[in-house]
């Protein structure tokens, strides 16, 4: 019930007078007032440029804007047969691979580590594993690209002292540059793990109790009472981790200026479609490039939400 | 306790297991606590690393067998002159640390730092194949040098203005725009603020090429605006954090005032926000830190003005210019966290509960 409805009201059942009506009136002119930054910003941000994207990708409009035509599909005639935009996709999904398991198992690990009963002093270890995610990005790529160095970086002088006699040249290798990548990104982890964390801590004890009385270990408790009653929780991590990995691009150009290298392996497909627009000012293949970036996560999303009701458990959804 | 003899005994026993099972906690917990600090360590390991490297010099840099710490190869001063330090072997199998005095081809004079008034030490061998003796010796300076290169002044007014203009904003907007899914019932308000949360998953990438069209078009690039005008339109996280607090203050007291004849306006001014203040200061805090990291953006619109750019884009360029000097990069991205890092412990309960918030309510 709303504040002015409520207020004016008599008690008992609604009765629709031309007061109360007025009254609703004004309140839902109150409502839309306030809402109307949120209106303005989805046209002018979101709904306006999702659409002018689609559409430019039909033209052939550059930023003088003079001579802006109509060319049909032309533009994605030339996208389909751009070796560039296949194989900057393959490197986009090869880094998926390893990123995405490693972006979800890592902070829920932790997560589990930082919930255990026996573990002391949890409050300073969860601002201790947190803390790194507030360190802006460009500041952690130095800070961890010096640890990578493959001569004077601790971690290569760890591997040798473990005898390991030739180790990864990690940044220079088409090969480690993904794992590296990876270790680059690993501060940011803090924010699912305190997600993590918190629904961990949601899940309510009975059911864990319950789940002893039947003879649950450890695992037994994780597979069948943890993992499906936070479950909501791992999809929502999930989702955000794909759509944010699709437009990965800003460790490897800040990492490498944005050249791909080494060798390709680093001009994933957002970065390309960064140096299309903005380094090459081709406005109309860049949103091209960005529609069909779009299609392809619209498309992975749809169907993850499709595989959402085989394994997210919704245990007393209310709204 | 007032009991026989056998429940004592019970009771005795019982304590013994207790205590046991006691023992056992204690133990679990000491190693699950080492573990969990071991972890925390391997994980804030760059960061002694970056703050030991930002006090070397250089020459300790591309010094091979050097320490990890920030040292420079030790020195003696005697007389008004610098003698360097060197790990001399003795004929009696022992390593002293002795400052040359004379260097020679075959035979070198040393003196005891210790006692130099025992006088001078002849020593027979070559001087060069001897090591040094590192000394504790952070070069802050570095700080000063890389502070003075980057220009940290002006970088850092110009991220602080970029974010407390689009922190205002998003504050202001979040605000209202909760204040109205909160408190007001309207036609299509499920809707709208599903809308609201489904602007989350929609990909960046899909509106920034006629974004940028439209700020080159209306000439915003080169300048603030399009840095922080958007933020004065809402953000979703920041209005799903406001509107689940405000559901949860009663309404009781914004009836009162309302019928006391307080408009919509002044009941969110004098009654909600005061009772909003931490939700607030979290979404004012993730602001901060949102633009302290921001790269793309400054990328996209400052890219030719450096005098306007923020420490985000700066510190790539510095590093560019200054890649052969580690120590530098080190102080400077030391500097670049410094504020964002700050503030988060100093308010870090108001953050993570609005991480939590925002991440699991949804």
């Amino acid at each position: 019930m709303s504040v002015i409805s409520k207020a004016a009201s008599p008690p008992g059942p609604r009765t629709r007078t031309g007061g109360s009506r007025a009254l609703a009136r004004r309140e839902a002119m109150w409502g839309y007032l306030f809402i109307s930054p949120f209106i303005l910003g989805l046209l002018a941000f979101t709904l306006i440029p999702t659409v002018a994207t689609f559409v430019m990708s039909f033209t052939n409009f550059n930023l003088s804007g003079a001579g802006t035509q109509f060319v049909g599909v032309s533009n994605y005639q030339r996208l389909f047969r751009d070796p560039q935009v296949w194989s900057s996709l393959l490197v986009t999904v090869r880094f998926a691979a390893i990123a995405l398991p490693v972006g979800l198992i890592l902070p829920f690990g932790l997560a589990v580590l930082l919930n255990s009963e026996s573990l002391r002093a949890k409050g300073l270890f969860r601002t201790l594993f947190y803390f790194p995610y507030i360190v802006p990005f460009v500041a952690a790529i130095f800070v961890w690209g010096a640890l990578l160095n493959s001569e004077t970086g601790w971690i290569n002088q760890f591997l040798r002292w473990v005898g390991v006699a030739n180790p990864p040249n990690w940044l220079n290798s088409t090969v480690w540059i993904y794992p590296a990548l990876v270790i680059l990104g690993l501060w940011g982890i803090g924010n699912a793990m305190l997600i993590f964390l918190a629904s961990l801590q949601g899940v309510p004890t009975e059911l864990y109790d319950a789940a002893k009385i039947d003879g649950a270990g450890w695992w037994g408790q994780m597979f069948n009472v943890t993992l499906p009653m936070i479950s909501p929780v791992i999809f929502y991590n999930l989702t955000l981790s794909l759509i944010g990995l699709f437009q990965y691009f800003t460790v490897p150009l800040v990492l490498n200026q944005g050249t791909g290298a080494p060798g390709g392996a680093t001009m994933f497909y957002n970065l390309y479609l960064y140096k299309t627009f903005f380094t090459y000012q081709n406005m109309a293949y860049g949103a091209t490039m960005a529609w069909l970036l779009f299609v392809i996560i619209l498309a992975v999303t749809l169907v993850l939400f499709q595989t959402a009701k085989y394994w997210v458990y919704y245990a007393a959804e209310t709204r | 306790m007032t009991a026989t003899t056998s429940s004592m005994q019970a009771v005795s026993t019982e304590r013994r297991r207790s205590r046991s099972i006691r023992w056992s906690v204690i133990v679990r917990s000491i190693v699950v606590t080492l573990v969990t600090a071991f972890l925390a360590f391997l994980f804030l390991l760059p960061f002694f690393n970056m703050v030991f490297t930002s006090l070397k010099t250089t020459a300790q840099m591309m010094q091979p067998g050097a320490p990890v710490w920030p040292a420079i190869p030790g020195v003696f001063e005697y007389e008004g002159k610098e003698l360097e330090l060197y790990l001399v072997p003795m004929e009696d199998g022992s390593v002293r640390e002795l400052a040359i005095v004379r260097k020679g081809r075959q035979q070198s004079t040393f003196i005891d730092p210790d006692h130099p008034e025992a006088g001078e030490i002849e020593w027979s061998g070559s001087w060069r194949a001897l090591q040094r003796p590192w000394q504790l010796h952070p070069a802050w300076g570095n700080y000063r040098e890389a502070w003075e290169k980057i220009d940290f002044p002006i970088l850092f007014r110009n991220t602080l203005a970029i974010a407390l203009i689009g922190l205002t904003g998003t504050v202001i907007s979040s605000t209202l725009v909760a204040y109205g899914f909160a408190r007001f019932r309207f036609p299509g308000r499920g809707f709208l603020f599903t809308l609201l949360l489904s602007t989350i998953f929609l990909p960046a990438a899909v509106t920034i090429v006629p974004t940028y069209a439209f700020f080159v078009a209306i000439n915003w690039v080169g300048t603030w605006l399009p840095l922080t005008v958007p933020h004065f339109f809402s953000n979703a996280y920041n209005v799903f954090l406001l509107r689940q607090y405000m559901m949860t203050i009663p309404r009781e007291i914004d009836e009162a005032a309302q019928m006391d004849g307080a408009n919509p306006f002044r009941i969110l001014i004098s009654i909600l926000l005061p009772q909003c203040a931490p939700v607030v200061l979290a979404v004012a805090l993730f602001h901060l830190v949102f633009a302290w990291n921001d790269y793309f953006g400054p990328l996209l619109y400052l890219s030719t003005r450096f005098d306007l750019q923020p420490i985000a884009v700066a510190l790539p360029r510095f590093n560019n210019l200054y890649g052969s000097n580690p120590p530098l990069i080190q102080a400077a991205s030391l500097m670049a966290m410094a504020l964002p890092v700050l503030l988060f412990f100093f308010a870090q309960r108001v953050f993570m509960q609005g991480v939590v918030i925002t991440g699991v309510e949804k």
